[in-house]
């Protein structure tokens, strides 16, 4: 037995694990402060299985068996079944369309009986394996742009599945593919352009369609007239910002207000305006009008994500530089803050620990997504490099989404903070997310891929 | 491959280090820098709940406690555990039917929201209570019954002296804005209970508790770390003999006046009876707001507290005074007489002032029958004395002597709501408006040496003036509290330790007054008085009044102290509008309250036969039936609601009608009255050598009752 288990941790990254399991510890330290009354029985409680961390715990324990499998997996093995299970993955996440159950909005959950799996979070990995072994492979020029959009197809298909579900918060997480890739070679410009249009976009949203215009004209013409000797010498120049300032007219004056009045529908078009803060402009647009008592559910929704963010950050502000404490957070013993055990866990770190502990957590997690950045580059084989930069990628994504959420810095989208937040789901695949990540890289010497 | 793109893992942790940093400096502006965040969190964290004393007892001067605490129950409801409630058996143990159990459901709801506990009825009556608490669990988790200190009254007596509390309202908490009330408390609003609010209120104390998102508390802040304990209010030791005050308050029945007894020796007042009154518990309870209504439109004014706020011609009682003055002064000796032949004519022959007795007085003589040609004479010799140079320095002489007397001004007694009285004085006179200065002398105001015309005192000023005889020239401030248990913190019982004598009068003039007094029950006025094997002094009074210009039946009045020998009592007796004289309903009563006090109780058939018969007596005028007929026909027999919906009753607020408004100025109410006067005058072009005194609709009191000629 004792051999067994020295062989699981044999080549292992330690650092990685004990980070792994502060975090999970931290988590559950959390998730107490959240649901522990004081007249409960902590220990009866703890093994219960009523409250949330007690479930939680026993999630960590299935977890620990699930990493020790892991570990004692043959490495190949993730290889070999990369796309299969990637197959599976997509499977499951169109089952869902069938059989699904809806939760809080989304229908995007199958119910097993003891807890419900969400398969787009699990499908995170799948896609994570299949995009190193598609990268991976012998035959692939990822400078060529049809491995590209082979490669982007792989990561987005999953996505886009999952917002025909409803449950846009995890689609996005989908966007942090583009750091392995980017990683691999994927030209900054596609990344560039792809800002700069974001930036043109939320400028497009902010100001007049006729001040931009005049604005871009203006900017043209000085431009022109700056750079007048040039053109003389080389008349291309003139054809480029040309085509620049009618790209920019075009995408203001012609293709946002088309997007806004017929692609979107009317209250998704509000959102975004909601998001940049200005009334949605576009009154012409009937698509998809919503019938009062739609706007009214609607308005409550809207409502209640304000106030959850209003609740989070007095809970983290009132927290103070030392915390008012465990199990002494007035906010978290209050329940003001919704979801507090779930997407707003972190603000019972903000308030019972203060500005120390969220800034030691938050260099917890820098410390875990630094390690797994270094373990990628010490890797021999691609897709061990892909994988991890995908996990660091995820990692990130939700890390700083989910913390900027609660401190107000974006607007509310319903994922997880990784090993803390609880859930089954959400812990489960981070779990074999990192477990695999630490299995392939005590593997590196053995295998060349 | 992998070579080639190396650099670009700097890129890829540059952006990551570079997202952290902006994540820890939005932590470190939200938990460093925005203090108002934190703020808000307690705000609605945190509950700061303050916890009542029990007010202070207050017990007579045998030690008995004549107002105490009590424990009622309020009946709590929470909206969101009804679900299992027998609403039908609660409907019928509180006499409801199921629309107003669930508009009031709704009510609640509106006001505290689902899940918060609030009151579904307040002060349960005895009865509710214990069919309530038999079946509680029926009503299980919706309801329950929450228990309250209230005030309890274990004599059903002295109402208008103790007074009582209420929920403070917005001008109560304007007005005390940094004593820490908050809307909802409980305050004194009338009698004791407000003059020594400070005192009887106690410490609150403070228990800070933890609150969730819903409102409701869950459990105090750090295990009651910051929490303060009350402490209970400080119980008071009055001068009142609670078995004094209810014979009084039985001897009053079915009459409107007071009666005010004082011990000359202390001040400290031993009954203050003020008629009609009303039951004390009355303004505790559940019913309490449909009583105060009540009370508060009632026309004989039951939550009036007339010992103090109503004012009077004193009448006959006053001459006293008058004998004090004249003796002091000189222009008089005791033995100086003064024949009446039939009216007294020293200011011409038009319109003077009859006295019944015809034949020659001298002083002690006039005061045992109360002449009033005497008495007009010793005035009208200390107002033209030939030592003042002018009318008014005279008349300022004798202001001086009233001021000192105590009356015209307010005495300063602990029972709240008191009025100042009124004596004329040169500058009164002196106003245009009213003569004008030079315009008048004695023959214009000669009524008010018998105690008529612009004189006007309360009854707790007459009965102090009997004190300040007693006492051969002294008196202290009437009050009702002498003690407070655990020291006088705030000083306020200072002022009740201080013998007042502004003026040095020998004591053999009081002598010659209380020769004169002592006659008035030996073989005057005021034989009804009279009780066996002591010696009284005492003063006869018969005030004719008009109420809105029709004459009213006279009131009676009588004052009076014993026994002569030392004074152990000093009081006062005025019965309004009874008719006939001072000493047919008045002196019975007085006497009756000596007896009772000075021989602890009374035994005697014939007596107790006499309190009964008193008692009966009904002396109401008939004015008060005939507005409560009035009011009858306007209500149609509605409620209070129905008044104010109709605009009948503009506020109906539990204090308005008590809290001490601003006094309005006697001299300007005077002047108004004078002007309506004077066009009437014009009109009937009467005499113009007429007393001022039998003009009717010249004062208007609170009690609505003025002016007059005398009597006895």
């Amino acid at each position: 037995m004792y051999q067994k288990n020295s062989s699981i941790v044999k080549g292992s990254d330690k650092l990685i694990i004990a980070l792994y399991a502060m975090l999970i510890f931290v988590g559950l330290v959390c998730i107490i402060s959240v649901e522990y009354k004081s007249t409960d029985d902590f220990i009866q409680t703890l093994f219960g299985f009523k409250k949330n961390y007690s479930k939680q715990f026993y999630f960590f324990i299935v977890c620990s068996v699930i990493g020790s499998f892991i570990l004692l997996t043959d490495s190949k093995f993730f290889t070999a079944t990369a796309n299969l299970s990637y197959l599976l993955g997509i499977i499951l996440i169109i089952a869902t369309f069938v059989v699904g159950k809806e939760i809080k909005g989304s229908k995007s959950w199958i119910p097993l009986g003891f807890m419900n799996l969400q398969p787009v979070e699990l499908c995170k990995i799948f896609t994570a394996l299949a995009l190193s072994k598609f990268l991976s492979l012998l035959d692939t020029d990822f400078s060529k742009p049809k491995s590209q959009m082979i490669a982007a197809g792989i990561s987005f298909a999953p996505a886009v599945l999952s917002i025909l579900q409803g449950e846009t918060g995890l689609a996005l997480v989908y966007f942090s593919f583009l750091i392995p890739m980017y990683r691999e070679g994927l030209p900054p410009g596609y990344l560039i352009s792809g800002i700069l249009m974001a930036v043109l976009l939320v400028v497009s949203l902010l100001f007049h369609t006729k001040t931009l215009l005049i604005v871009f004209t203006v900017l043209a013409a000085l431009i022109i007239w700056v750079n007048r000797k040039q053109i003389k010498r080389n008349k291309s120049i003139l054809l480029v910002i040309i085509g620049a300032w009618l790209f920019c007219a075009g995408f203001v004056g012609l293709a946002v207000p088309f997007v806004f009045n017929k692609v979107f529908k009317k209250y998704q078009a509000d959102r975004i305006f909601s998001m940049v803060g200005v009334d949605n402009p576009f009154t012409d647009n009937k698509t998809g009008t919503l019938s009062p008592e739609e706007e009214k559910q609607k308005k409550k929704k809207d409502e209640q994500q304000n106030y959850n963010v209003k609740q989070s950050k007095i809970a983290i502000g009132s927290g103070g530089f030392a915390g008012k404490g465990f199990l002494k957070g007035t906010q978290t013993q209050g329940d003001f803050v919704p979801e507090q055990h779930t997407d707003f866990i972190f603000t019972s770190v903000g308030e019972n620990f203060g500005f120390w502990g969220t800034t030691l957590l938050m260099l917890l997690y820098l410390s875990l997504l630094l390690r797994i950045l270094f373990i990628a580059e010490r890797q021999r084989s691609t897709f061990s490099r892909v994988y991890a930069y995908s996990v660091a990628g995820i990692l990130f994504f939700h890390v700083a989404v989910n913390v900027c959420v609660t401190i107000g810095l974006a607007p509310v989208i319903g994922i997880t903070l990784p090993l803390l937040s609880y859930g089954g789901s959400s812990l489960i695949t981070f779990t074999i997310l990192i477990f695999i990540l630490i299995k392939l890289d005590a593997d590196r010497q053995m295998v060349l891929r | 491959m992998s070579a080639f793109n190396q650099s670009r893992k700097n890129v890829v942790a540059f952006v990551i280090v570079l997202m952290f940093i902006v994540i820890i400096a939005q932590l470190a502006r939200l938990q460093l820098f925005s203090s108002d965040l934190r703020l808000q969190a307690d705000a609605q964290g945190t509950f700061r709940k303050v916890i009542y004393p029990d007010r202070g007892i207050v017990y007579d001067r045998h030690k008995k406690s004549i107002l105490q605490n009590t424990i009622i129950y309020d009946l709590m409801v929470t909206p969101n555990k009804l679900k299992g409630v027998d609403t039908f058996a609660l409907c019928k143990i509180l006499g409801i039917d199921t629309a107003q159990f669930n508009k009031k459901v709704v009510e609640v709801i509106i006001k505290n929201g689902r899940t918060r506990t609030s009151v579904f009825e307040a002060l349960l009556s005895d009865d509710k209570q214990a069919m309530l608490n038999e079946s509680m669990y029926l009503f299980t988790p919706g309801f329950y019954l929450q228990e309250r200190s209230v005030r309890s009254y274990p004599y059903d007596a002295a109402a208008n002296v103790l007074g009582y509390t209420a929920e403070v309202d917005t001008n109560f908490l304007k007005k005390h804005k940094d004593e820490g009330y908050v809307s909802g408390d409980y305050a004194g609003f009338t009698g004791i209970e407000r003059s020594y609010e400070k005192v009887l209120m106690g410490e609150r104390g403070i228990e800070y508790w933890k609150r969730d998102n819903k409102n409701r508390l869950t459990e105090k802040l750090e295990k009651g770390k910051y929490d303060t304990i009350p402490i209970a209010g400080n119980n008071l030791h009055t001068s009142l003999d609670i078995e004094l005050q209810e014979l009084g308050e039985k001897l009053m029945q079915n009459k409107l006046g007071s009666i005010v007894a004082i011990d000359p020796k202390t001040g400290g007042i031993i009954a203050m009876v003020s008629a009609p009154t009303y039951q004390p518990k009355y303004l505790t309870g559940s019913e309490r707001r449909k009583h105060f209504s009540e009370l508060f439109l009632n026309p004989a004014k039951p939550l009036l507290n007339r010992t103090v706020s109503a004012t009077y011609s004193p009448g006959s009682t006053f001459k006293t005074l008058q004998a004090l003055i004249g003796l002091h002064e000189g222009v008089i000796t005791p033995q100086t007489s003064v024949s009446c032949a039939g009216a007294f004519y020293g200011c011409g022959s038009g319109r003077p002032m009859r006295c019944l007795d015809y034949g020659t007085f001298d002083l002690r003589g006039a005061i045992t029958l109360s002449d009033n040609t005497y008495f007009a004479t010793v005035m009208q010799r200390v107002i033209n004395n030939p030592k003042y140079p002018n009318i008014d320095s005279s008349l300022a002489a004798w202001d001086r002597y009233m001021y000192a007397f105590g009356l015209g001004h307010k005495l300063g007694v602990d029972v709240p709501s008191e009025v100042r009285g009124f004596i004329p004085t040169p500058a009164y006179f002196n106003n245009p408006k009213i003569y004008g200065p030079g315009k008048w002398n004695y023959c214009n105001f000669r009524s008010v040496s018998i105690g008529q015309g612009e004189v006007v005192t309360t009854p707790i000023q007459v009965a102090n003036e009997m004190a300040y005889i007693a006492n051969k020239g002294w008196y202290i401030t009437p009050h009702v509290v002498d003690s407070i248990e655990g020291g006088d913190k705030y000083e306020v019982l200072k002022q009740y330790k201080i013998k007042n004598r502004p003026i040095d009068i020998p004591d053999s003039i009081f002598e010659v007054v209380h020769d004169g007094m002592q006659g008035v029950l030996d073989r005057g006025t005021g034989a009804n008085a009279r009780v066996k094997g002591i010696n009284i002094c005492g003063k006869t009074g018969t005030v004719e009044n008009y109420y809105r210009g029709i004459k009213q039946e006279n009131h009676s009045f009588f004052c009076a102290f014993a026994p002569r020998e030392n004074p152990k009592i000093a009081i006062m007796c005025v019965v309004e509008n009874s008719g006939r004289f001072g000493g047919t309903y008045a002196a019975p009563i007085v006497g009756l309250m000596i007896e009772k006090y000075l021989n602890d109780s009374i035994t005697d058939k014939a007596r107790l036969e006499k309190i009964e018969s008193l008692s009966k007596l009904s002396l109401i005028p008939k004015r008060i039936y005939s507005e409560v007929r009035r009011q009858d026909s306007i209500i149609h027999s509605k409620d209070s609601a129905y008044l104010i919906a109709k605009g009948f009753i503009k506020i109906i607020k539990d204090t308005t009608g008590i809290e001490d408004g601003e006094d309005e100025d006697a001299i300007t109410k005077l002047i108004k009255e004078k002007q309506e006067k004077e066009k009437k005058d014009n009109k009937k072009k009467e005499d113009p050598l007429r007393p001022e005194a039998v003009l009717p609709g010249k004062q208007k009191q609170i009690v609505q009752d003025s002016i007059t000629k005398i009597d006895n």
